[in-house]
């Protein structure tokens, strides 16, 4: 089947098997790698992307589903060489260890960060419960999300 | 992992819908697809042709009906949780939403979907046994409305038949007086309830139970409403010791599920801790 | 030029942008043209004779390019080794096929093997091939596997014994009879998953013409699975080229040789064409290893004063079906050699059966080995106390090694190299507030409601070493490591360090240590690791080994190259080498300053070579294989505060604080982060994580539905500090902080609980402490 969408900016049309999820779509058709796969049972979270705005996990959507919408991809976050304050935060606070979560929990942090803009440690942890980190406890991931919530609230 | 083939209809409109599962009589309904999509992944489902009907306009939106709020089987937990009149009438769809899997699948995942699904660890159920909704639901012969405590008939098994269309769930305004609560015990892993009570309670102007309804999920193989313990309590006053007595009654006639997270046993006893922990909480809110 | 010191400080990572931008070069990520996908079908039976295997439907899907079966491979792999060959213990080796040709031994085992064009294919076609089994019984308990009768993996190992290690100090039936008091008690360190984020994967890639094999992988140790790869497949190691460069997490699990990877070396030869294999979470459930697994019996012996006078522990040991490359190692020596823990135990007695059953192999899991032996001793040293009527706190005091008795000789005859174990105990006291709690404690109790203080003192041993103790323990491979400084004729810097980092944060802390010890900005360093074709040799990151040792390797290494710096600029400079200062990445002739050479000029001169005398080499690079003298030992202090809900049985945390003692610390920020993490996995296993088997060998908790890895709101913030004790084993002063908050924690957590329980006459559950276990616990004594 035919679809088209917008992926961080770019328009791509392609024809697809119905069974071929979002996340093959996006690493395998499009090389768009920094979306990762850590489970088959949308537990991890690995696979976050933001589709029309919202986090979703796209080992959970067939890409015909997303046909016509606009997605970002962790590659699609910074703008013009500017990091996005949640990816800073990380890096700042050290929320990341060996990376392989860090481009879906970035993304579900982002989408949480629009709706919580001045969220409490507890909301933290509770929005960032589909996504699983194995290194770092959490607790720098709270940090960096303090950090970039911080930042986004002050408009720098 | 990676679903078998099939054939994937984008539905327009109900009646496309309908129609596509006359022809297709193997064919799985799509939304959300956060209950369909895993099964699905991992092999335990292999449908061979798949009905996107989450672009059918009017299977989504939340409206207000008067005396009703209703809400269409696509509408996505994120927007239901989202709605100011939800959050107003019906405190605890968002109370239970906010528990549903995470952000992720809230965004994905739609109230008509998890209903039709009926896995028995699922939270909705048991809220919409203990708001007393109705759902609607066309087949080829029409449309029909089924209330919520005929709806869930066994594990994975509603009152739906396989050519019908889950379109809308119906709720009835609370009156005056009425406090509302889902209690939830969650699997640390999965995050599904272990159990999870829904309680609405009506109080009257002499602050005795006018009117009380509570369902229980993740228990049993399907979600239950407690009737036993509504009886108990009608008419009393609500205290600590009615509703620990009345909660008492929440496991009786019930079958347990049993994992290697909880066993029956252990079940029943949550059975009887969160439902008793769901009316206290309804209470208080009813009191305001 | 003013160079800070860099050593100390808290600076950001350099590894993070590329992972946080999605640039990483994690395993599955690269592509090469041609590739085809490898998928493996596993047995469903815990123990089952293969009758017939049947892939003709799979071979006549569309897609399908070939299809193995254990019998096709027999001639293109051999069996796979085990790598740490325990000596004078009756050690049984069970060589295995990559993929089983008569026998399956544990649900997971390979079976069959297909290579399609795309991932789905390729899944379709193992679901299409048709096995045929004669399922056997099977047998999932270590202590029912030794039993007579129970079901025989192998016809050559009598028992399941796979081996029988002993390690007797002293007399402990004659402490035993002395003692004053005595305590008995069996424990449980139950099966765990490791569960690195990443699942394991390859990419092999067979060049038909000149030989070579070129294979990504997930891997903490490329060098090693080169050689492990070469054994396997016959090819000489020069033809073999290990990448592993961005690895999503490991914790122990992408140590060993596992079926997938060599497979997928195998066939890309066989076809000539690159193969992925990317396995699923459900695979990496199955067939990557477990860790943990140990029953113990324990008795100990102790007078009425608290003090320990004899330890005697008898564990059968979980190896799963097969024994994985390290496998009995863990059990044993790492187990075994830090019974004694912090405390000056004099007596120590171990038997460890090492057993096999009808489930996935278990091996290193972060901690490995010393978690068993610290829960152990951290669980009985509370019942010790609550029997005597001791403050938890009081009772470690007593036994602990005095600080002044460093370095203190083990009775199982290790050299622990520094110590303050009590410094780390009085902050953590003061860090909790630890009179006010008990206070707390006592009132709270008044009113019903339970909160529990729990402790744990640990000890633990990393940067294994010596090779020459290694030689000695069985492990066939040395315990140093490697590392080459080559400054370029700009004075820039790359390192080649055998360590391979996967998420430890080497590329900044050892760029850290080259800055300082070069003079050199912290920029002009480039850290290479995970490439065998680069780094000359590596044992890899595991064992809290790669700051102790790799670290050391570099310092080492650098310190050579700046010696011959030092005399290329003496030459230079018309003055002797002695005669020269170096600061700030600067030489200067001492008294006076202004008569010098930067660093990146001598780097110059050195590649120019114009002036360089005839005794001194052109070019400025070194190489440095250090084995250290002697292992480090950190230690530290965690207290957990708990709140359980006797009702529910759930535990809630309401403060953890750990101090631990790591020697020096290159960056604070990462050390931190690796406490937190460990400790995240030690909690866990106390309350959440359960690798659950029922009797006939399936996996229940098979999948991230079941298998509790903690989310964010499962965790407390932990209150993280530190004393300093530098070590005299390297130049750095460094002792290693990735496996302390694993191995400490689990017991501070379940100390909590249980001193929580204590109004209850509770004495000890045996892990994970799930509600339903806690509620059950509670209703006994309630009743």
């Amino acid at each position: 089947m035919q679809i088209t969408v917008t992926v961080n900016g770019v328009t791509y049309t392609h024809d697809v098997e119905p069974r071929l999820l979002l996340v093959h779509y996006l690493r395998d058709v499009l090389n768009l790698t920094g979306t990762h796969i850590g489970c088959d049972t949308s537990q991890c979270g690995a696979c976050t992307v933001l589709l029309n705005g919202k986090a979703v996990k796209s080992c959970t959507l067939f890409a015909v589903q997303a046909d016509g919408a606009e997605i970002t991809t962790i590659e699609g976050l910074a703008r013009d060489g500017q990091l996005h304050p949640v990816q800073e935060g990380f890096w700042e606070k050290h929320g990341l260890q060996c990376g392989y979560c860090t481009p879906g929990m970035i993304m579900t942090a982002v989408d949480f960060l629009q709706r919580n803009p001045n969220p409490t440690e507890e909301e933290i942890r509770h929005a960032i419960e589909g996504n699983l980190c194995r290194c770092t406890g959490y607790q720098n991931i709270v940090r960096a999300i303090q950090y970039a919530a911080e930042k986004m609230r002050s408009g720098s | 992992m990676y679903p078998s083939t099939f054939t994937y209809y984008r539905a327009g409109s109900v009646q496309e819908a309908l129609k596509l599962l006359v022809e297709n009589p193997d064919a799985k309904l799509l939304a959300g697809g956060h209950s369909l999509i895993p099964a699905m992944k991992l092999r335990l489902a292999s449908p061979s042709a798949l009905i996107d009907i989450s672009r059918v306009p009017e299977l989504a939106g939340i409206r207000d009906a008067g005396d009703r709020i209703v809400i269409g089987a696509t509408t996505r937990y994120d927007d239901i949780q989202r709605s100011e009149l939800v959050r107003q009438v019906l405190p605890i769809l968002p109370e239970a939403i906010d528990v549903i899997g995470d952000l992720q699948v809230r965004n994905m995942g739609t109230i008509g979907g998890s209903l039709a699904h009926a896995d028995p660890a699922a939270d909705l159920p048991a809220v919409v046994l203990a708001l007393g909704a109705e759902l609607k639901a066309v087949g080829p012969d029409g449309e029909r409305t089924i209330p919520a405590d005929q709806f869930f008939v066994d594990l994975f098994t509603t009152a739906l038949q396989p050519n019908e269309i889950l379109t809308e769930i119906s709720f009835p305004k609370p009156p005056a007086r009425t406090g509302m609560s889902y209690q939830k015990f969650a699997n640390p892993a999965s995050g599904y309830a272990v159990v999870g009570a829904a309680a609405v309670v009506t109080l009257g102007e002499d602050g005795k139970v006018a009117a009380v309804r509570v369902g229980v999920t993740g228990a049993g193989p399907y979600a239950v409403r407690r009737q036993n313990v509504e009886q108990a309590l009608v008419g009393q006053e609500p205290t600590a010791a009615a509703i620990e007595a009345a909660s008492q009654l929440a496991s009786e006639g019930m079958t347990f599920n049993s994992d290697i997270f909880a066993s029956d046993e252990y079940r029943a006893h949550l059975t009887r801790v969160f439902v008793k922990r769901a009316l206290t909480r309804a209470v208080e809110r009813a009191r305001g | 030029m003013a160079v800070t010191k860099l050593f100390g400080a808290a600076i950001k990572r350099r590894e993070d942008p590329r992972l946080i931008t999605g640039r990483g070069n994690f395993t599955d990520h690269i592509r090469l043209p041609g590739t085809l996908v490898m998928a493996i079908k596993r047995s469903p039976h815990a123990h089952a004779r293969i009758v017939r295997i049947d892939t003709s439907k799979a071979r006549a899907m569309r897609g399908v390019v070939a299809v193995y079966t254990g019998q096709d491979l027999v001639d293109k792999l051999a069996p796979v080794p085990c790598a740490w060959l325990i000596p004078d213990s009756d050690l049984k080796l069970t060589p295995y096929r990559a993929v089983a040709v008569d026998k399956v031994r544990y649900v997971g085992d390979a079976v069959a093997v297909v290579v399609a064009e795309d991932r789905y294919v390729a899944q379709d076609a193992v679901e299409a091939i048709d096995v045929e089994y004669e399922v056997l019984p099977a047998v999932v308990d270590q202590e029912k596997a030794m039993e007579p009768g129970a079901p025989q993996l192998y016809d050559e190992i009598p028992n399941n014994l796979a081996f029988h290690w002993k390690l007797h100090v002293g007399d402990f039936d004659a402490v035993w009879n002395e003692a004053e008091v005595r305590l008995s008690r069996r424990l449980i360190n139950h099966r765990l998953i490791p569960t690195a984020m990443e699942p394991r994967g390859a990419l092999a890639a067979y060049n038909p013409g000149s030989g070579e094999l070129t294979i990504w992988c997930t891997s903490q140790n490329p060098h090693v699975h080169r050689l492990l790869l070469s054994a396997v497949t016959g090819l000489p190691e020069t033809r073999i080229r290990v990448i592993a460069t961005d690895v999503g997490g490991g914790f122990g699990s992408k140590i060993p040789m596992y079926a997938g990877e060599m497979i997928a070396a195998a066939i890309s030869r066989d076809l000539g064409r690159p193969i992925k294999w990317i396995e699923t979470r459900q695979e990496n459930y199955v067939a990557t290893i477990h860790g943990r697994d140990h029953i113990q019996y324990v008795d100990i012996a102790a007078r009425r004063d608290g003090t320990i006078t004899g330890v005697r522990v008898r564990a059968y040991a979980n190896m799963g079906a097969y024994l994985s490359t390290a496998a009995p190692g863990v059990p044993t020596w790492l187990f075994g050699l830090m019974l004694q823990g912090a405390y000056a135990i004099p007596v120590i007695h171990c038997d460890v059966y090492g057993v096999l059953t009808n489930t996935t192999p278990t091996d290193a899991y972060r901690g490995a080995g010393r978690p068993e032996a610290t829960y152990l001793l951290e669980r009985m040293i509370d019942i010790l106390a609550r029997e005597l009527g001791m403050d938890p706190a009081e009772i470690r005091r007593k036994n602990f090694i005095p600080k002044d008795r460093f370095p203190y000789t083990t009775p199982t005859g290790l050299q622990y190299d520094s110590g303050d174990y009590e410094a780390t105990l009085n902050r953590a006291l003061e860090l909790v507030d630890y009179a006010n709690l008990r206070r707390q404690q006592a009132e709270l109790r008044q009113q019903g409601r339970y909160i529990g203080i729990g402790f744990s003192t640990y000890v633990e041993v990393c940067g294994l070493a010596p090779s020459q103790a290694a030689g000695a323990m069985g492990f066939q491979g040395g315990l140093w490591e490697s590392a080459t400084v080559r400054v370029h004729p700009t004075g820039k810097v790359t390192v080649f360090t055998g360590s391979n980092p996967h998420g430890q944060g080497e590329e900044t802390t050892f760029a850290q240590l080259v800055a300082d010890e070069l003079g050199v900005p912290f920029e002009d360093v480039e850290i290479i690791h995970g490439d065998t074709e680069m780094v000359p040799f590596g044992m890899g990151t595991y064992g809290s080994r790669s700051t102790a040792v790799g670290g050391a390797a570099l310092v080492a290494a650098c310190r050579k190259v700046k010696e011959k710096a030092q005399r290329i600029a003496a030459h230079l400079l018309e003055v002797s080498p002695e005669d020269l200062a170096f600061e700030n990445g600067r030489f200067f002739v001492k008294g006076a300053p202004d008569r010098g050479m930067t660093f990146q000029e001598v780097a110059l001169q050195a590649y120019l070579a114009w002036k360089l005398p005839r005794d001194i080499e052109p070019g400025l690079e070194a190489t440095h294989f250090w084995d250290p003298v002697n292992n480090t030992f950190p230690f530290g202090c965690h207290i957990c505060v708990v709140e359980v809900d006797p009702e529910t049985g759930k535990v809630d945390f309401l403060k953890y604080v750990a101090v631990d003692d790591v020697g020096n610390v290159i960056n604070p920020m990462i050390v931190d982060g690796q406490v937190h993490g460990g400790i995240a996995q030690g909690l866990a296993q106390a309350v959440y994580e359960y690798a659950a088997y029922d009797a006939n060998g399936q996996l229940l908790s098979a999948s991230l539905m079941d298998y509790a890895i903690p989310k964010a709101s499962m965790l407390p913030s932990f209150t993280v500090d530190r004393t300093v004790t530098p070590t005299p084993v390297n130049p750095m002063g460094v002792k290693g902080a990735g496996e302390t908050g694993t191995i400490a924690s689990t017991p501070a957590v379940v100390n909590a609980v249980i001193d929580a329980l204590a109004p209850f006459g509770i004495e000890h559950i045996d892990m994970p402490l799930t509600p339903e276990r806690i509620w059950r616990a509670v209703r006994e004594r309630s009743s």
